[in-house]
């Protein structure tokens, strides 16, 4: 199975901060590419993410589990057993995922699903 | 109160129209209008998902939304009306005596169309749309979020 390729979808920078983010801590690169949705409407925005993904197999990561990142993306995703989707992305989750990466698409989403809820806590002061 | 908020948002159901218009004006309801997301089910519980449950989402044809109108303004919950194109509210306004503004939200770049604001991207023919809707005396301003100002149709058609 070729390595998952991971496509963070968000709104503003949110995205490519995130994308950042993970190649400073990690210092992995080619791994996650990012796709905002500034200026889009719905086909300029599918048309992002189909470029992005380019041949899969991928994971869709999602900012918020609703609106135009969200639809845009189960839309292509629908049937397609080479594409996941995973909404409220974190840094945490992808920390995980780019390691982890010779898993399916469902898999992996599932996983960074896990790996983004347990780093959320509210830890004592 | 009724709708207080007519929009055209190429998005449809978003962070903008979600949060920055439905937490202000605290909505209790959102009217989507349009053909297609009515006729399928999969379709509308992809827009369910970006709403939080105590705000109600009614999908409508526009056909059913002429005949609805006068229902969703004598609620006394706030309400969102949206649609994903102008021709969409063209009819609405054209069909009916209750849409008295309307809010442009957001139309993105497409082939033929060139940029009138950030957030607004307009065909000769939609921008005539527009102007034909103010004509019928319907308050017509382009706005995607709350804090920004509302620019009068004369500004970008």
């Amino acid at each position: 199975m070729s390595e998952l390729r991971g496509v963070i979808i968000s709104h503003a920078a949110l995205a490519q901060a995130l994308v950042s983010a993970v190649g400073a801590i990690t210092g992995v690169d080619g791994a996650l590419l990012a796709v905002s949705n500034d200026g889009c409407d719905s086909g300029a925005l599918s048309a992002r993410i189909i470029e992005a993904v380019g041949a899969g197999p991928a994971v869709l990561f999602v900012d918020l589990p609703g609106g135009s990142c969200l639809t845009s993306a189960v839309r292509l995703a629908k049937g397609k057993a080479d594409l996941g989707v995973v909404t409220g992305v974190n840094l945490a989750m992808l920390l995980d995922f780019v390691f982890h990466r010779d898993v399916t698409p469902a898999e992996a989403a599932r996983r960074a699903a896990d790996a983004g809820g347990k780093a959320i806590r509210v830890p004592a002061a | 109160m009724s709708i207080a908020l007519y929009r055209v948002d190429d998005r449809l159901i978003h962070g903008q129209v979600v949060v920055g218009w439905g937490q202000p004006l605290d909505a209790s309801f959102i009217v989507l209008v349009d053909d297609t997301v009515r006729a399928s089910d999969w379709e509308q519980d992809l827009y369910r998902m970006g709403v939080p449950p105590h705000i109600e989402v009614i999908f409508a044809s526009v056909d059913e939304a002429l005949r609805r109108l006068p229902e969703w303004e004598a609620e006394r919950r706030v309400g969102i009306l949206l649609t994903g194109d102008l021709d969409t509210m063209a009819a609405l306004a054209r069909g009916s005596n209750r849409v008295g503004k309307v809010n442009v939200g957001g139309i993105h770049h497409r082939q033929g169309r060139s940029e009138r604001l950030r957030y607004v991207y307009l065909t000769d023919a939609e921008a005539a749309t527009l102007r034909a809707i103010a004509a019928r005396g319907v308050d017509v301003t382009a706005q995607d979020v709350p804090t920004a100002r509302a620019v009068p149709v004369g500004e970008f058609t």
